[in-house]
């Protein structure tokens, strides 16, 4: 299924997008570009890849931002949200309407969405909500009742409060200040959430940390969790320099390091080896001292895997109920 | 009229001088989204390894100016993987392959060349003697002109006669000519330079080096002017051995300067990275140069620099 959501997915496209509006939203910047080749490409989830500081830039990474919604006005616009901590945000947060950008996308793996009715809790820290609200309408379309938990360090940072609170069947806010909401972390709440809302699956897009301490809640309370992960830092978001890379188990029960930007952003929860990230696990494909198993998987001339360099995830659609054939890993 | 991009390299025939430099454009799937492999003059693939590789861990590539410092440890499927998924993709969707090989003995590099002779859609064979020799405690064969010929007879003495071997130089040597020597003395049909310079950054946040490394290879415009050094260097002492100019190609004017230095063949690397469509921008660009100087072939660009400028400047007026 994981398969065929990856293949039915579209090509991303290379556009010249000229930006529509700039806007400050407490601590973030909201910006709006014309590109109806990725508007109408995008689903809930994706990412765009930004080249930042004109053509001759001494910059040569580029940014990436999730989509925070798409548009049909000017015949198809993409928002996103950022925080501009480096120069290079700088200089896009810098941009006036009219300027043209060169933006790569819509990128990545989106998020699987239940066949059937399901109650889904949504659970975004910082600017990682804003990948959020296009799924919760996509989630609304399918009669979804959805649930908000979101947090941030301060009131300032919390994105999409209000609109958490218009949309969502229920919202949650924490900050570690507690300057709105809950004094706390999102992680605090999760067990009162999921009880209350009887949620059925969780989405979540925060820092690994948190997604990790997620991942291992909701393991306890049997709920799948598919995870957006934002690290490690992507240069290139089309999967060419290989930077981004984590260890995640196949449905072969191999691990494998595979890079966020073309196997993810989304992951299903229990196949990323959250302790290990930043590592090359002992046993990982590949890894030092890693041989190949006598007539097993990667070995040679063993038949591959059909999706083996991605991680397969099998029952993406987190269909209530189909926590039977999850298998924990590590 | 428009110029004529075609390159010959002995019995090559590459429908323009401009490649994917190795280990910048993936499986070759991923910048196909992107660019048409089949229209570029080849893809110099990711270097191959015997066994799969996980890699080094994260982070790997950190942003410096004007370049990128990247240390991915030549993640990679293995000779298996790639005989299996990646080499039939790019000869299904019409690319001429140089196939990049990496190992950490001479006896591996003649393994894989022996392996990449039996399959089909081999175009060429690119030597990356930039890892490190575990005979000499982990010294890049680059950088050891001994060593570097020890790998380059074992390429030539597996690798099936009319395969070209390209090997990679490291610009990290005192005399790169040397290095070159002993390559073409082995048996190298071309040469390949110039791989990445060792750096490093250290993250002003996290107070901690920036790659997981720590240290990394530099890439990028950042180079450029090295590699200009080393392609000149070469060709002057070696006029005759093709060579694959590399280092931080982003216009055509750049991919013009190091044909001018004596490439025959310019790759693109880390500019893939900002630019996934720019094999495809730099060819038209370096077409563009070439009409505006009045030159009908690329090839009459190869090595010009080294004319004496009296006696360009005589053939030109006697040309027209």
């Amino acid at each position: 299924m994981a398969q065929a959501d990856r293949e039915g997915a579209v090509a991303p496209v290379q556009v010249r997008g000229t930006v529509l509006t700039v806007r400050r939203v407490d601590a973030y910047v909201a910006m709006t570009v014309v590109a109806p080749a990725i508007a109408t490409r995008f689903r809930p989830g994706q990412f765009i890849a930004i080249a930042v500081g004109g053509p001759q830039s001494a910059m040569l990474a580029r940014r990436t931002f999730s989509v925070h919604d798409v548009r049909p006005d000017h015949g198809g616009t993409v928002e996103f949200v950022f925080l501009p901590r480096d120069p290079g945000m700088q200089w896009l947060a810098e941009c006036r309407a009219r300027d043209v950008l060169d933006v790569v996308g819509p990128l990545g793996r989106p998020f699987p969405v239940p066949r059937d009715p399901a109650s889904c809790l949504l659970l975004g820290v910082g600017a990682g909500a804003a990948p959020l609200f296009a799924l919760s309408a996509r989630l609304a379309d399918r009669v979804c009742p959805t649930d908000f938990l979101l947090g941030a360090e301060s009131a300032d940072r919390v994105f999409g409060a209000l609109t958490a609170r218009r949309t969502g069947r229920s919202a949650v806010i924490t900050t570690t200040d507690g300057s709105l909401g809950t004094r706390g972390a999102v992680v605090d709440m999760l067990p009162a959430v999921v009880q209350q809302a009887r949620t059925d699956v969780i989405y979540a897009s925060a820092p690994i940390p948190v997604l990790r301490a997620v991942c291992a809640l909701a393991a306890r309370f049997a709920i799948p969790v598919q995870a957006l992960v934002a690290e490690p830092a992507m240069m290139c978001g089309t999967g060419l320099c290989m930077g981004c890379v984590l260890p995640a188990v196949g449905n072969d029960g191999i691990t494998r390091m595979v890079r966020a930007c073309v196997d993810g952003p989304v992951f299903r929860g229990d196949l990323v080896r959250w302790d290990d990230v930043g590592t090359i696990p002992f046993d990982a494909l590949g890894a030092p001292g890693w041989k190949p198993r006598p007539g097993g998987p990667g070995a040679p001339g063993a038949p591959a895997p059909p999706n083996s360099s991605a991680p397969s995830t099998p029952g993406a659609s987190p269909a209530p109920g189909a926590t039977g054939e999850r298998s924990h890993a590590g | 009229m428009p110029a004529d991009l075609r390159t010959r390299i002995g019995h090559l025939d590459l429908p323009s001088p401009i490649l994917t430099a190795s280990g910048c454009a993936g499986s070759g799937r991923e910048l196909a989204q992107f660019t048409d492999v089949a229209r570029i003059g080849a893809v110099i693939t990711k270097s191959v390894t015997l066994e799969p590789r996980a890699g080094n861990p994260a982070p790997r590539l950190a942003e410096t100016p004007s370049g990128m410092l990247s240390s991915p440890g030549l993640q990679g499927p293995g000779i298996d993987g790639f005989l299996q998924r990646d080499l039939p993709w790019l000869l299904s969707r019409g690319a001429r392959t140089f196939v990049s090989i990496a190992g950490h003995s001479a006896r591996e590099y003649g393994e894989l060349a022996s392996r990449l002779s039996d399959a089909a859609g081999v175009t060429a064979i690119e030597v990356n003697l930039g890892c490190p020799d575990a005979s000499a405690a982990g010294r890049p064969f680059a950088l050891d002109p001994a060593a570097a010929g020890q790998v380059v007879a074992a390429v030539r003495g597996s690798a099936r006669y009319d395969i070209p071997v390209f090997a990679k130089l490291s610009p990290e040597v005192t005399d790169i000519v040397s290095v070159a020597r002993a390559c073409v003395s082995a048996g190298a049909d071309g040469l390949s330079m110039i791989n990445t310079l060792p750096g490093m950054a250290i993250d002003p946040v996290s107070l901690r080096p920036a790659l997981a490394g720590p240290a990394g290879g530099l890439s990028g415009p950042a180079i450029r002017p090295v590699a200009v050094r080393c392609v000149w260097q070469v060709r002057e002492a070696l006029p005759d051995v093709p060579i694959i100019g590399t280092g931080g190609v982003r216009t055509g004017r750049d991919a013009l300067e190091l044909l001018l230095a004596g490439a025959a063949m310019v790759a693109v690397g880390t500019v893939l990275f900002h630019d996934p469509s720019a094999c495809a921008r730099i060819q038209r660009e370096l077409e563009e140069e070439l009409v505006a100087r009045g030159v009908d072939r690329v090839a009459d660009m190869v090595g010009r620099a080294h004319q004496h400028s009296g006696y360009a400047a005589q053939r030109h007026s006697w040309v027209l």
